[in-house]
């Protein structure tokens, strides 16, 4: 497997690429906690952070709809709030029966989860952004000049580092697997949902066993390197005045929104 | 690639700030002495195992099974993480895992990561090694059921948080969401339980050095156990109340100002939350899960027992 397999990186030149990662993760951040605290049924403030998202989409030449095409991910988590579509009391909008239950759909509820709908999906579509335009290892490295502790940058790093090493022997796993299961097209192999997991499970204890092993040979391949317990970068970070300002009027933009949503 | 995002990652949008603003608090605290722990007990050799175990981790949930009609199963790892790698070291690790998933693939909100923390790394982490850890002399047998027991029980806490904190928040009714994120999961953590005790056997017979005394499986002080079976008895204990008397709790919640968004059953199923056959009393809801958690540790005893014949 390539190294790339799973990077959402886009490679390109643009402004919003060139940012500092430091700024791209803060304003990541401040515009999902803007969205949070935007109350219910703030239709302007929620289109003032749309627009905030396409203009940047514009500008990281990605195509105005880049985001949008994949903001579909966080969708079926809906349904986890749609409950409060029959369960806020409110002015009945519509009912309806189904099997032995009546619903009603009040106007509170259906603001509601209009609204937790739309919230989510512009914070989605702002994280989809931050990974499309910057590469992950500047992401992290961002993350731990932001006081996030280094240990948890380093397990994050070799996480990233070595994912596709160990997916290839997970691949390898599921071949082999594969390849000793004879099956007819329709017809179950393999015998019980218990013995199939099972077998899941002595494959994920094979896969423990052989990352374990392995993280040996990669430590004392990192020692012969001179590692000293913390990881170096040749790519260090600087503050350049596109980036104040880019993160100024982001900030800007955020309390506008904050303020529309109020009004 | 197979990345298969699990129901209990909770996207932006669906906490509200105060919730996730707690949920971040408490996570950070844990995450601070868990930190500092490592730090001590961990040489510089750590770092780099604990590196390739959150890969390990992130790679063993894409090994999945076959259920039926089209699902299949999969391990969320965090139980299995705690048994093998101890307590403090699964949970940084279990936090590398899900921080990349939502960095990564979007799986889980950023705002709402101390939430997803929470639930899927830290309470599976410290339930599961308490339970085990309360046994970890024991043998073979014992040593696997209780691992199937604390699995699927760390399942249903992440669910049973989760579920607190979109009623908190004022996202869902508070007993419809409880009975259907435990529903699903009782389901998901049979799964879990079974994939978590074969890996588990089969370290045992192959590689019983990593598990026996002296490693970080053995490690963890007493006070875990005590930790596990507190978290274990409030999942058994509040799951039941929650789904059927959810009155008692709301009440609980408005006296602590938590809920301001009062919220009224979306439907007459449970007319005052009565079941006919149980009766009305706290009792009956709390026996039906003793009941339940009787079930999985008998279900847990005859597949380890079977493991053990096999071996």
């Amino acid at each position: 497997m390539h190294s790339d397999a799973f990077d959402r990186y886009h490679h390109g030149h643009s402004p919003i690429h060139s940012l500092d990662p430091r700024v791209k993760v803060l304003v990541t951040l401040a515009f999902i906690i803007s969205n949070a605290l935007l109350p219910d049924g703030a239709w302007i403030a929620f289109a003032l952070a749309w627009i905030f998202i396409l203009i940047a989409n514009v500008f990281s030449q990605l195509g105005v709809g880049f985001t949008f095409r994949r903001s579909f991910i966080a969708l079926p988590f809906a349904l986890a709030a749609i409950t409060v579509l029959f369960s806020i009391p409110g002015e009945p909008v519509t009912s309806f029966r189904f099997l032995m239950w009546n619903f009603t759909v009040t106007d509170a509820g259906l603001l509601r989860f209009v609204s937790i709908v739309i919230r989510s999906w512009l914070s989605v579509q702002m994280a989809i952004l931050l990974v499309a335009v910057t590469e992950f290892p500047k992401i992290v490295h961002a993350l731990n000049h932001l006081r996030v502790p280094t240990i948890i940058t380093v397990i994050i790093s070799f996480l990233y580092r070595y994912l596709f090493v160990l997916a290839d022997e997970v691949l390898r796993l599921l071949r082999a697997r594969q390849a000793r299961s004879a099956a007819t097209a329709g017809v179950s192999a393999g015998g019980s949902v218990a013995w199939r997991a099972r077998i899941a499970g002595h494959m994920a204890g094979q896969l423990f066993l052989r990352s374990y092993e392995r993280s040996d040979r990669i430590y004392n391949a990192m020692l012969s390197r001179g590692y000293k317990g913390e990881l170096m970068t040749i790519h260090p970070h600087h503050f350049h005045a596109s980036d104040w300002q880019i993160a100024a009027a982001s900030f800007l933009s955020l309390i506008l929104m904050q303020i529309a949503g109020r009004l | 690639m197979h990345y298969s995002p699990a129901p209990l990652h909770i996207p932006d949008g669906f906490l509200s700030f105060v919730v996730s603003f707690v949920c971040w608090v408490i996570t950070a605290a844990t995450l601070s002495i868990a930190i500092s722990r490592t730090n001590k007990s961990l040489g510089e050799k750590q770092v780099p195992l604990m590196g390739i175990m959150a890969a390990f981790i992130f790679a063993a949930q894409m090994i999945n099974f076959p259920v039926a009609g089209g699902t299949s199963g999969h391990l969320l790892g965090g139980a299995l993480a705690a048994i093998v790698l101890g307590p403090w070291a699964a949970m940084l690790v279990m936090t590398a895992v899900i921080a990349v998933q939502a960095l990564l693939f979007q799986d889980g909100g950023l705002l709402v990561m101390g939430a997803n923390i929470l639930n899927m790394g830290l309470l599976t982490a410290a339930l599961g090694y308490g339970l085990y850890r309360s046994v970890v002399k024991g043998s073979y047998t014992t040593k696997l059921t209780v691992a199937g027991v604390a699995a699927w029980l760390s399942v249903m806490a992440g669910a049973l948080a989760t579920s607190l904190q979109l009623w908190l928040s004022g996202t869902s009714n508070l007993q419809t969401v409880v009975l259907a994120m435990l529903g699903v999961h009782s389901v998901i953590g049979i799964g879990e339980a079974l994939i978590t005790v074969a890996a588990l056997g089969f370290v045992l017979r192959t590689r019983p050095d990593l598990l026996g005394e002296g490693s970080p499986s053995a490690g963890g002080g007493r006070g875990w156990i005590i930790t596990g079976v507190l978290i274990s008895l409030v999942v058994v204990l509040l799951s039941p109340f929650a789904s059927t008397n959810p009155d008692g709790l709301e009440r609980v919640a408005g006296d602590l100002g938590f809920l301001n968004t009062g919220q009224s059953a979306p439907y007459e199923a449970l007319p005052d939350y009565t079941l006919p056959i149980l009766g009305s009393t706290s009792l009956s809801t709390i026996l039906a899960g003793v009941v339940g958690a009787l079930v999985v540790l008998a279900l847990a005893y005859i597949a380890g027992r079977s493991m053990q014949k096999k071996s």
